[in-house]
């Protein structure tokens, strides 16, 4: 009996390894099909879209779709054919998805949305010469190649990787000098998540330019992925030494506690963010009269007042239902970046990934490529693979987001 | 001929079967028949299939309960990747740094199951699967502490920052909560397939030896044992350690698959996922968990065509599959057409020889 439940098992894991071979083939003659008159470049996204981090992934692929749809309809010489593949914000499944997305075809990849995928998945498209550019995933080690204070270089630089967003020391660097320039707290207390990347990485770099810019921290407290349920003797910390401002930089769901924790408390600093903050007014049972007042650090706020901003904010009310974040906009960026490249090289889909690769890394790192997005304008790249704009701050006011100046 | 028995040729049949699945998975992979997609998956299911037969020898053969199994494989992936990353600077040899560091995972992760092992599995009851639960948290809180580094002067080591290890223009192998980021990906198929070899030969043999005999007996009867003399904790400690070790030597494979891996990915979750494996599979019956672990790896990927749909079909696939398999009636469904099948396509095998099932 054993032996032949065994047998029936390996046969439908057999019938299971033939199914994906099918699948494979009839993917690819989709691909192949054409779309109106020109072959559709096929491009390819990755990001949580279940999951603790899904709000980030599924803003992300929202933001793209609108703009492929705006660029498909435009029926010029570049078309796109949009994949969204699902990676549950975890490296090995980020690599699936990346294989899946090859299985589809895919010529150049937006993504991965998340941090620590996106270092395991950049590692293999620098392998396979796929052109990269990734709208939001903020760690140095996604690009490589940089050196931190003691000279180490970890990861060698993958020259295929480009970003969308700023770097996680440059986030950490940008809040403390915007905090101590626009005098928004005097007494820092920092709350981050120590068994992450994105959080400790930006903190790294904040406490060491807190120093350097005279910025007083009174109180350094931690938790992890398991202790997130509960932020009182942090806060307390916090609290007893005298913090008027509460540094997070940290995911929006256990900001969200910890603006509800500090209220039941009676406890009222101000909070600031960093663009993992983005999200916390779609959050789902989230009062968000809790966020008022808060800051984050943010290149995109959907109340600002040019024609481009409006019309994406209302397309993605109308197809969405809600108002898009940060990362929405990257998503919808990172496509238009790759368009305007593409127009400027003159790149058509026929081209092999290496070929497209070699152009596109030449033209966004070459100095007159300038894009004008979402996110900022004139925003140009260095050979690093750092994106170069303006950061923004914007504070929570009447449950949506307002510019803040000083 | 001399007859055969049943153990041998039982074991003569898993090794045959083995080989012809690899045979022709390698065959079709190098020919890239296979999607990117499955030939993605290879090692990681070589890893966790490692994984399920270890898992096996400690809940299926000794009878106790692990629950913190990724805690070994996270010790195992940490010390090989830095095993690895530091031979770096000895050899160019891919295949060399993944043996090595596949052997210095088995070492320390079977010290780790020692050191769990000596004082809990003295004890009677539940105790391991509490005392491995905590050490899979602990592991996982004590390596985002851990700064590890290597320059021309050997391993720094530092529990606070990267800046405190003192590097002079070195490499940061294990940079705290970040995990180990730009590990030499040298993991090979043919190593991951030896490696489940290995697994199934020293679990196969263990279990038809006298010490496997003393082992199932401890699991069935503890009194009994007790009173013919022989040393129950010696017996058990010396299978979880081994167990250990096999669980070690899977997360180097693992690791070393990757350029990165983070301690958070040995979490609580892991572990159950390889218990899933070994209860899926039949707990003791080390082929079906070897099984299991394939289908349930290779599963979530072939749910990708029904999107948000994929956990909520992979947990009525599961589901499915715990009926089927212990219930007589809805098994009778399948496995009687079969059965009839198969008597008409192989005559003599018709009658009989499955009444033991």
């Amino acid at each position: 009996m054993k032996k032949i439940v065994a047998l029936l098992l390996v046969l439908v894991m057999a019938c299971a390894l033939f199914a994906a071979c099918g699948e494979k083939k009839s993917e690819g003659s989709q691909s192949d099909k054409p779309a109106g008159e020109v072959k559709p470049f096929v491009i390819g996204g990755i990001g949580p879209l279940t999951g603790g981090a899904a709000t980030y992934g599924n803003a992300a692929k929202n933001g793209a779709e609108i703009a492929v749809e705006e660029i498909n309809a435009l029926k010029g010489d570049v078309q796109f054919t949009l994949y969204y593949e699902d990676d549950e914000h975890d490296p090995e499944k980020s690599l699936n998805a990346y294989n899946t997305l090859k299985d589809k075809g895919l010529q150049i990849l937006l993504g991965t949305v998340t941090t620590s995928p996106c270092i395991e998945v950049s590692a293999q498209a620098n392998a396979d010469r796929i052109f990269e550019l990734t709208p939001s995933a903020s760690s140095t080690d996604v690009l490589g190649g940089f050196e931190d204070e003691s000279g180490n270089i970890t990861i060698a630089r993958k020259d295929n990787v480009f970003q969308m967003c700023f770097t996680d020391p440059n986030q950490g660097i940008a809040s403390a000098e915007y905090i101590k320039t626009n005098n928004i707290g005097t007494k820092v207390a920092v709350i981050y998540k120590n068994d992450d990347a994105y959080s400790t990485g930006i903190y790294q770099k904040f406490i060491s330019q807190a120093a350097k810019v005279g910025l007083e921290v009174v109180s350094i407290t931690t938790f992890t992925a398991d202790t997130a349920t509960d932020f009182s003797v942090q806060l307390a910390d916090a609290k007893n030494n005298g913090a008027d401002l509460v540094f997070l930089p940290i995911y929006f769901e256990p900001a969200s506690l910890i603006l509800a924790q500090a209220n039941s408390m009676g406890y009222e600093p101000a909070f600031f963010g960093v663009d993992g903050m983005d999200g916390i007014l779609t959050m789902k049972n989230f009062d968000v009269s809790l966020a008022e007042g808060v800051f984050l650090l943010t290149p995109f706020s959907a109340d600002a007042e040019d024609e481009q901003t409006k019309n994406f904010v209302s397309t993605y009310q109308s197809k969405f239902g809600e108002i898009p974040n940060q990362f929405a906009a990257d998503g919808y960026d990172t496509v238009y970046a790759l368009y305007n490249a593409i127009k400027k090289g003159n790149l058509t889909s026929d081209m092999t990934n290496a070929e497209l690769c070699e152009k596109l890394i030449g033209i966004f790192t070459s100095a007159d490529f300038k894009f004008d997005g979402l996110t900022g304008s004139g925003v140009t790249w260095a050979t690093t693979g750092e994106v170069s704009k303006a950061p923004k701050a914007v504070v929570i006011k009447d449950g949506v987001y307002v510019g803040y100046n000083g | 001929m001399k007859k055969l028995k049943p153990t041998t040729r039982s074991n003569i049949f898993t090794y045959g079967a083995l080989l012809i699945i690899f045979t022709v998975v390698y065959i079709l992979n190098n020919g890239g028949v296979i999607s990117n997609n499955i030939s993605g998956l290879l090692i990681p299911i070589c890893a966790y299939v490692c994984m399920s037969i270890s898992l096996n020898l400690t809940v299926g053969i000794l009878g106790e309960l692990s629950l913190g199994h990724a805690g070994f494989m996270s010790v195992g992936a940490f010390s090989g990747v830095i095993a690895a990353s530091a031979l770096r600077n000895v050899t160019d040899n891919g295949t060399l740094q993944l043996i090595a560091a596949i052997a210095i995972g088995a070492v320390f992760a079977a010290i780790a199951g020692a050191i769990v092992g000596v004082p809990v599995l003295r004890l009677n009851g539940d105790y391991l699967a509490i005392v491995t639960l905590a050490f899979g948290e602990i592991i996982k809180n004590l390596l985002n502490n851990f700064y590890i580094g290597v320059d021309n002067s050997g391993l720094h080591f530092s529990m606070k920052d990267t800046a405190s290890l003192n590097m002079d223009k070195g490499t940061v192998i294990v940079n705290g909560p970040m995990g180990a980021v730009g590990i030499p990906k040298v993991s090979t198929l043919i190593v991951g397939f030896i490696l489940i070899l290995i697994c199934y030969a020293a679990t196969a043999n263990i279990t038809n030896s006298r010490t496997g005999r003393a082992i199932k007996a401890i699991r069935d009867n503890r009194i009994a044992v007790e009173s013919v003399g022989i040393s129950v904790a010696k017996y058990k400690l010396m299978t979880f350690v081994t167990s250990a070790a096999m669980a070690g030597m899977a997360g180097a494979l693992y690791a070393l698959n990757y350029t990165t891996i983070t301690p958070k990915k040995f979490d609580f979750n892991t572990s159950i996922l390889i218990l899933v494996f070994v209860v899926l599979g039949g707990i003791g019956n080390v082929r079906g968990g070897m099984i299991a672990a394939t289908v349930l790896v290779v599963l979530p990927e072939l749910l990708r065509a029904v999107k948000d749909y994929r956990m909520l079909m992979y947990a009525v696939v599961l589901i499915l599959v715990m009926i089927f398999t212990n219930n007589r009636k809805a098994r009778g469904l399948i496995i009687d057409p079969a059965k009839k099948l198969f008597g008409k396509l192989i005559p003599k095998r018709g009658k009989g020889g499955d009444a033991n099932g």
